[in-house]
């Protein structure tokens, strides 16, 4: 990437904080080609009509050599995860995933989880007594998604420790800047994560106990499993950790919302949709192909091209939304692409959506904050999925 | 009130009545508030409910996973209307601007919205009809019956027609555990909507999950016992089943009879009307007072040729309803068109299905996507070179793209690669619509009326 390109800008680590202009100077120009041949989209029609397109692949190895691939498309001996493949292979793997986690045939797995999460809330929450300062990601939003996950796929919680830098590798390969070092220490991770799910999955299949990976290890190939359980646990690692630090953060930036939603926590579910609106947790979509040429508001993305899906940057597209950048937990008709859309619409927000209700609320319900210690907050080096890598924020009290 | 004049005095306190208080008379009548009527609203319906949803009576109600009195469509907003319910309108004075009611009130008004949809096409021999287990599906009424009926230990079930609503019902009953007979007189479940090649789909699909299909086969009797109870059905092959219940699946008629005599141009195809919604009179001129929307409305469509299309699908009739509230209450330059691209799904035999444009006008079929042997895919229908429509089955997340080639009027076949396109060529074949002169039952689309270009499409529907 050339420097000085509005991509490399938008990935450059001093833009993290705010890319919200960059974004918007982006829009000017619906479909961006950069000098690499990549198109940038923005627009929020745009970026739903693509990513609704059959004529856009998920797969990167139908990108022409010289484009950058994912650590997931190969090397690592495991197949792509679902993520990263079109259809049929990819309904075949999303339907079997789906099967004990959502409904119509598990329709009361999540549902299940709620006791145990809220448990971990409280415990987490109880934490706080007698601090004046904590910080909210490493002590709060980080663990919560961490035990869910582990929950959801029946990973004991002790292993957490082990796979915490895998999934930090992998993640951070997602970024288009992770660079060849990245991608080889994504390789790595992904590798030896691998080797650790193989060995659990190995146990699963002779000693079924809870969580997904013993329902489906007699119905998929160990190593399609292997890969799927390896993306769930990236994504349940990075993208709900990101949510509700962002969640934290926009309200304690608009104390009048914070004090609207203390006097009415029904506001919670519109709430948590705003945000995901105005701070999606994953900023953009950088791995998709042109199958053929594709025609996008005046310009012709030729087949081979690889194209960004700019979601954050649709999200605040003022020809969709009113006022974009105003942060309205009030705003009607509010759909957002934060979790995407189309058949690779996040496959785990309904479990996102449980956590957040679970988080935000009772977070506020029993804290007395103070301020925030530092705003904007450092952030994680990753562009894609953009959040905050820690929160320091001073605090007065702790109810029951 | 006339046209134009004192659109002001109309929104702030005209009269509007409303005939049919269902799905799209409830969506006009909250558009009509939503936009700034403040004058007053009649609600007139024979049911003696509250508007309701009916694409679930032969889906999740019927199966027994909601209850048929459940099924009341959310409220988007307050109407505050007087609702006139359990009462039909009989009649329609247009000098005199005042529909009749069947209890002998009149109702005045400045504009007027029929709505009154469609009804079930009854069997067409009227003792058979009354025996006890001969059933129709269009009302909460309906649904609540048959599902008493089919899980009150009935063995065998009979559905006369396999359109979408007779499909959707033998697949409720294999889900109930249910023996079931489909007899279809077309060659094929779903061929009027969707034609031979999708039908075969259908048909192999249904047989997987053991229904007993006969196609190309029609019911000429239904016998009863000397109780009255159904007992036998006599089939056009010369065989029988012994069955206890019928669902007659035959396809809708529309609710203009009440309208005989006003004027309206309504007919047995509907009520004529122009894309703002506006009803034509006998004449074909356009009234100015009376609109039309949902099942019991056809309008012409520029990108079908300006056929007038008549759609029996809960999207069009939300979009119609809104279009003609919008249109009721401004003046001419502000009126909008109808201009929805048809859409419709259906969920049966565990596989969702879903189709944009008109199928039944295409010349040509193609697979874009997946395989018809999967039973999961897409399929484009071209009509003289262009994309006129598509249907998927399991794929319904793709028909947004397709309705855009629709709209667009995009060339056909499509040359383009797609994610799970499975051949390097699309090879375009006939789609098998029947002969449109031989009935078959339960397309969703018909065409009727001339185009206003040379082109003209003949498509004479079965039981128009
Ligand atoms: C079982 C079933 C399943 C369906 N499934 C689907 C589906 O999966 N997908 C889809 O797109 N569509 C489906 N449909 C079609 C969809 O429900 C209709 O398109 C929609 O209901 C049309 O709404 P409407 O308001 O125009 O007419 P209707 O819903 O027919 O309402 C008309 C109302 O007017 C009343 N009325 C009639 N005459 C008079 C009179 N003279 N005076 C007063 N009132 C009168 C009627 O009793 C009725 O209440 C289904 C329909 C049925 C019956």
């Amino acid at each position: 990437m050339t420097p000085d390109t509005i991509s490399a800008r938008i990935t450059d680590y001093a833009n993290r904080a705010d890319p919200y202009p960059l974004y918007a100077e982006l829009r000017k120009t619906p479909v961006l080609r950069e000098d690499d041949g990549t198109y940038l989209v923005s627009t929020y029609y745009e970026v739903r009509n693509l990513a609704n397109d059959p004529r856009l692949s998920n797969d990167t190895r139908n990108r022409p050599s010289g484009y950058s691939r994912t650590a997931d498309a190969e090397d690592t001996g495991l197949p792509p995860s679902f993520i990263f493949t079109d259809p049929p292979v990819h309904d075949r793997l999303r339907e079997t995933i789906n099967r004990p986690f959502g409904p119509p045939h598990s329709p009361r797995f999540l549902d299940g989880l709620r006791g145990e999460l809220a448990k971990v809330v409280t415990e987490l929450l109880d934490a706080f007594e007698g601090k004046d300062q904590v910080d909210i990601v490493e002590d709060f939003a980080y663990p919560l998604p961490v035990t869910a996950i582990c929950k959801v796929l029946g990973v004991p919680r002790e292993d957490e420790p082990r796979f915490h830098g895998w999934a930090d590798a992998l993640a951070s390969s997602l970024d288009p800047q992770a660079g060849e070092e990245g991608q080889e220490k994504a390789q790595r991770a992904r590798q030896e994560l691998g080797a650790y799910l193989s060995d659990l999955i190995e146990t699963k299949r002779r000693r079924p106990g809870p969580g997904i990976l013993s329902t489906l290890a007699p119905d998929m190939t160990p190593a399609d499993l292997e890969a799927t359980a390896v993306l769930l646990l990236v994504a349940g690692h990075e993208t709900t950790v990101n949510a509700i630090t962002n969640t934290t953060l926009t309200l304690l930036r608009h104390p009048d919302v914070l004090d609207r939603f203390q006097k009415d926590p029904d506001l919670a579910v519109p709430l948590i949709e705003e945000v995901l609106r105005y701070e999606p947790p994953v900023q953009f979509v950088p791995w998709t192909t042109a199958l053929a040429d594709i025609d996008v508001a005046g310009t012709t993305i030729p087949k081979g091209s690889p194209v960004w899906l700019m979601l954050a940057a649709a999200n605040r597209d003022p020809k969709r939304f009113m006022d974009p950048d105003r942060f309205d937990p009030h705003r009607k008709d509010n759909e957002h692409l934060g979790f995407y859309t189309g058949i690779h619409y996040c496959f785990g927000a309904p479990l996102a959506r449980i956590e957040l209700h679970l988080a935000v609320p009772e977070l506020f319900r029993r804290v007395t904050f103070s301020r925030l210690l530092e705003d904007p907050p450092p952030y994680r080096a990753n562009a894609v999925l953009r959040g905050p890598r820690h929160l320091p924020v001073a605090i007065e009290g702790l109810t029951a | 009130m006339s046209a134009d004049t004192d659109v002001e005095a109309l929104r702030r306190q005209g009269r509007i009545v409303v005939v049919g208080a269902s799905l799209a008379g409830l969506r006009a009548a909250e558009t009509l508030r939503e936009k700034g009527f403040t004058g007053s609203l009649t609600m007139i319906g024979d049911e003696p409910y509250e508007p309701y949803d009916r694409p679930p009576l032969s889906k999740q109600a019927l199966l027994g996973r909601a209850r048929p009195e459940d099924t009341a469509l959310p409220r988007r907003r307050d109407i505050d209307a007087e609702w006139r319910l359990g009462v039909a309108a009989e009649g329609l004075d247009r000098d005199a601007r005042q529909v009749r009611l069947a209890n002998g009130d009149t109702v005045p008004y400045d504009r007027l919205l029929i709505t009154t949809g469609t009804r079930a096409r009854p069997w067409f021999h009227p003792e058979e009809a009354a025996l006890d287990g001969v059933f129709v599906l269009r009302t909460r009424d309906d649904c609540a019956r048959l599902h008493r009926k089919l899980t009150g230990g009935v063995s065998r079930v009979l559905v006369i027609g396999a359109g979408f609503t007779g499909s959707e019902v033998a697949s409720v009953c294999r889900e109930l555990g249910l023996e079931v007979t489909v007899v279809e007189r077309g060659p094929a479940p779903l061929v009027g909507a969707l034609g031979g090649v999708i039908g075969a789909v259908a048909d192999r699909l249904q047989r997987k999950k053991g229904v007993d299909l006969r196609c190309g086969i029609s019911v000429t009797a239904l016998e009863g016992d000397d109780v009255g109870r159904l007992r036998r059905a006599h089939l056009s092959d010369g065989s029988a089943v012994d069955v206890e219940v019928a669902i007659v699946s035959l396809g809708a008629m529309r609710n203009t009879e009440w309208l005989a005599g006003s004027g309206v141009a309504a007919g047995a195809r509907g009520i004529a009307c122009d894309a703002g919604c506006r009803a034509f009179d006998v004449n074909g001129i356009v009234t100015d007072d009376i609109y039309a929307a949902g099942d019991v409305a056809r309008s012409p469509h520029p990108l079908f040729d300006y056929q007038f299309l008549a759609l029996e699908h809960w999207g069009n009739a939300v979009e119609q309803a809104e279009i003609a509230a919008h249109n009721m209450i401004c003046s001419s330059p502000e009126r909008r068109p109808h201009l929805w691209l048809p859409m419709f799904w259906s969920s049966q035999f565990g596989v969702n299905i879903k189709s944009v444009g008109v199928p039944s006008l295409g010349d040509q079929l193609v697979v874009t996507q997946g395989t018809l042997a999967e039973d999961r895919f897409v399929a484009v229908y071209g009509y003289r070179g262009r994309v006129i429509a598509a249907a998927a089955f399991d794929g319904a997340k793709w028909m947004g793209f397709y309705e855009q080639q629709i709209a667009a009027g995009a060339p056909f076949p499509p040359e383009y690669g797609t994610v799970d396109r499975r051949t390097g060529t699309l090879q375009a074949v006939d789609p098998g619509f029947p002969d449109p002169h031989l009935p078959t039952h339960g397309p969703t689309v018909t065409l009727t009326g001339h185009s206003p270009s040379e082109r003209r499409v003949e498509f004479v529907p079965s039981h128009a």
